[in-house]
């Protein structure tokens, strides 16, 4: 425990001058009027984020060319803290001149990003991290007003960690290949959960479908199932086919480590594990290359088969591996 | 121009005050526990801030004022004593405290909640106060302590301590209050009112930090949290802290000296300016004024983010508070507005302002001018009273 731990300042210290100088003089502050929307031949969105009653809310204007699809002028306002309204300025002014579809893609990480005074110093606390995921929410409530969809289809996939947008499968991945067994722990490997803290457990500043807490107790649970036959069944005694999902992990990573990792690296490249799915009858075990091996031509073919027909002889063969 | 008007959270160091310590830094340094001269010119001083300590309260001789290093230690002392005491033992298994109680009081009550005791939190009014019956209700003939506070610190709300001190009388069920903001801001006698256990803090009435005190009445003793050289007869351990005595005597005689002022001159500045406050459209103040500590003022301005209305202040030089933080990692920091049932959308709206008997008029008329430049700039950049288009669905609820 430092002492910035111990005896920290106040937040308002950590914010960076362009977040103070947006909350003095915030840019992009205001409303566009319907007929001032028509008046520039553009379709006026209105969209709304967040409650008074959590402390935070937004409303976002939008004047869109609806031949191009060009934000031609984008404003808000904000009832919230001096960084909900500097991160609505700052999302307000990066949509700007973008056609939906790019604004869609600008992430609170952008926003958060484009405040920052040097690149490597944050522009805010990470307490109030939460106030730039707001101003990305209503980007996509916009968006999904102008386009006639449901605001949930521009998500690929469940995020956990909003602030950090780390999405369920890394976490449940880097909690199972790391074997994690706290959130502290969690928030070093993924960063999930570093920010607001929401995501940790219940009771924080938003609520959550899902908490890191829940991630790692599934986790511990799967350990206990695998129970106390885990030391022999990494061996090559135990049939793989009957393995926890942990068991055939390490059991996978054991017999790479010891006939495939070292061929790898003697080329410049690596290999990482990333899933075992059982499929039907099949082990479908995804795995990632990296440094040369990532976009060499064999890595499809031959180290493929390599890598596939070693785990296949040493393991079960109805093993298949899958490079993603 | 510079206004400090967060005297809820901490105060000034009186001159007087300041100047009574300062011997006791380089000149009167022995430990009083000593044997030599070093020692005993210390006893003096410390023996005459007692005695001004035991008078601010109407303490007895016979009664015992520890003092501690501050209102978190006091407080702590009585839940964990009483916890060791009698919930430990058996003898009793459940508390009654206030919803609104400092955390220190409230962090304490969970932490032996946790260990096994029945723990009563009682709720507040509409107006921010206790309803004594409430108390008469929750306890039980296995309650073995009421801990509800003086005066609270972000309504200024008064509650009854009287009439429950009282109640517990009646019930034989032992009774401690916390006085923090109640000194030298409304009468406090332990002897008028049932008061077994009593706490304050130097630095809220203009001394130093760092140094509190408990009140036990005689026959009420406590088991010890700190064991040691046995100091303070034994009941807490620890070299004294000679300053800081001498200086928490001195802003306790200050402060009975200005009761008078206070209840009636702040009163009055205070309730001027909040007049011109409430004359700023959709403002209100919770707590009926007569019912409140002269200083304090918790008022909310709809639209406005506590903590973006704090930001404007600060720049104008204006230090004053809010119970919300929108950095908050807990839901409940607005236990206040909650609990007096105040609409949702105002829950992260207040403000608080809390006077002392250094505050000016014309530190007044500043911030009266400020907070109408920040009420208009934040209510422009506000959604809630934003334009929409004809047939828009206000959607300001959908998240979180």
């Amino acid at each position: 425990m430092g002492i910035d731990s111990l005896v920290g300042g106040t937040i308002w210290d950590e914010y960076s001058d362009k977040v103070t100088d947006l909350m003095n003089n915030p840019q992009n502050m205001g409303d566009i009027k319907q007929e001032e929307a028509e008046a520039m031949g553009t379709k006026l969105i209105v969209a709304d984020f967040g409650a008074e009653s959590c402390g935070d809310a937004v409303r976002l204007y939008w004047a869109v060319d609806p031949e191009t699809d060009i934000i031609k002028e984008s404003k808000f306002k904000s009832f919230g803290c001096g960084t909900a309204i500097a991160s609505s300025d700052t999302m307000a002014e990066l949509c700007k001149g973008k056609t939906v579809q790019e604004a869609v893609k600008i992430t609170n990480i952008d926003v958060e990003l484009a405040m920052r005074d040097t690149p490597d110093t944050p522009s805010v606390p990470p307490q109030k991290m939460h106030c730039s995921v707001m101003a990305y929410d209503v980007i996509k409530k916009a968006a999904a007003q102008y386009m006639n969809v449901d605001m949930e289809s521009f998500e690929e996939e469940v995020i956990v960690c909003e602030c950090a947008r780390v999405s369920l499968s890394t976490l449940q991945e880097v909690i199972r290949l790391n074997d994690l067994t706290t959130v502290e722990q969690v928030a070093d490997y993924t960063k999930a959960g570093a920010f607001c803290k929401s995501c940790i457990k219940p009771g924080g500043h938003e609520e959550k479908d899902i908490y890191l807490v829940d991630l790692l107790d599934a986790h511990e649970k799967e350990k206990m199932i695998a129970g106390s036959s885990l030391g022999t069944a990494a061996g090559s005694n135990a049939e793989f086919a009957k393995m926890t999902v942990v068991q055939k992990l390490k059991a996978t990573e054991k017999v790479i480590d010891e006939n495939i990792r070292q061929m790898l690296i003697s080329d410049g490249g690596d290999m990482e594990i990333l899933d075992i799915k059982e499929n039907g009858e099949n082990f479908d075990i995804y795995i990632r290359y990296l440094g040369a091996c990532n976009g060499c031509s064999s890595a499809d073919t031959g180290t493929l088969f390599a890598i596939e027909n070693i785990l296949k002889e040493k393991l079960d063969q109805n093993i298949r591996v899958l490079p993603i | 121009m510079n206004v400090y008007l967060d005297n809820n959270a901490t105060t000034l160091v009186d001159p007087h005050v300041f100047a009574a310590m300062e011997p006791y830094f380089v000149q009167k340094y022995g430990n009083p526990n000593s044997l030599h001269h070093f020692a005993s010119e210390t006893h003096p001083g410390i023996k005459q801030s007692m005695q001004k300590i035991y008078a601010g309260i109407h303490a007895k001789d016979e009664d015992s004022v520890i003092v501690t290093s501050c209102a978190t230690e006091s407080n702590n002392w009585v839940l964990k004593s009483i916890y060791f005491q009698y919930i430990l033992t058996g003898e009793k298994n459940h508390i009654i405290i206030s919803e609104v109680e400092h955390p220190s009081v409230i962090s304490t009550a969970k932490w032996i909640e946790s260990m096994g005791c029945k723990v009563t939190y009682l709720p507040i009014n509409h107006e921010g106060l206790i309803e004594s019956q409430s108390v008469r209700d929750a306890i039980t003939d296995k309650t073995a302590l009421v801990s509800v506070m003086w005066a609270n610190n972000e309504t200024g709300a008064i509650f009854p301590v009287e009439e429950i001190g009282a109640i517990c009388k009646e019930h034989n069920v032992l009774f401690h209050t916390d006085a923090v903001q109640a000194i030298g801001k409304t009468p406090v006698d332990v002897q008028a009112f049932n008061v077994d256990y009593l706490t304050f803090s130097a630095h809220k009435f203009h001394g130093p930090k760092g140094v509190g005190a408990l009140y036990i009445k005689k026959g009420k003793e406590l088991t010890p949290l700190l064991h040691g050289g046995a100091q303070m007869a034994g009941y807490r351990s620890g070299t004294l802290n000679v300053p800081g005595i001498v200086g928490m005597g001195t802003a306790m005689e200050q402060a009975i000296d200005s009761l008078e002022f206070e209840m009636s001159k702040v009163r009055e500045m205070r309730d001027a300016f909040e007049d011109e406050l409430l004359k700023i459209p959709d403002t209100f103040v919770v707590t009926p004024r007569e019912k409140r500590t002269p200083n304090t003022i918790l008022i909310s301005f709809r639209g406005i983010e506590g903590e973006s209305m704090l930001w404007d202040l600060n720049r104008e030089g204006i230090g004053a508070s809010t119970g919300s933080a929108c950095a908050s990692e807990d839901l409940e920091a607005n236990s206040v507005m909650e609990a007096i049932g105040a609409a949702e959308d105002l829950a992260h709206t207040a403000i608080r302002f809390s006077l002392s008997r250094y505050t000016t008029q014309e530190e007044l008329n500043h911030t009266l001018a400020v907070v109408k430049r920040a009420v208009a700039r934040l209510r422009e950049i506000s959604s809630s009273f934003a334009y929409a288009p004809d047939g828009h669905v206000c959607g300001l609820s959908e998240a979180h």
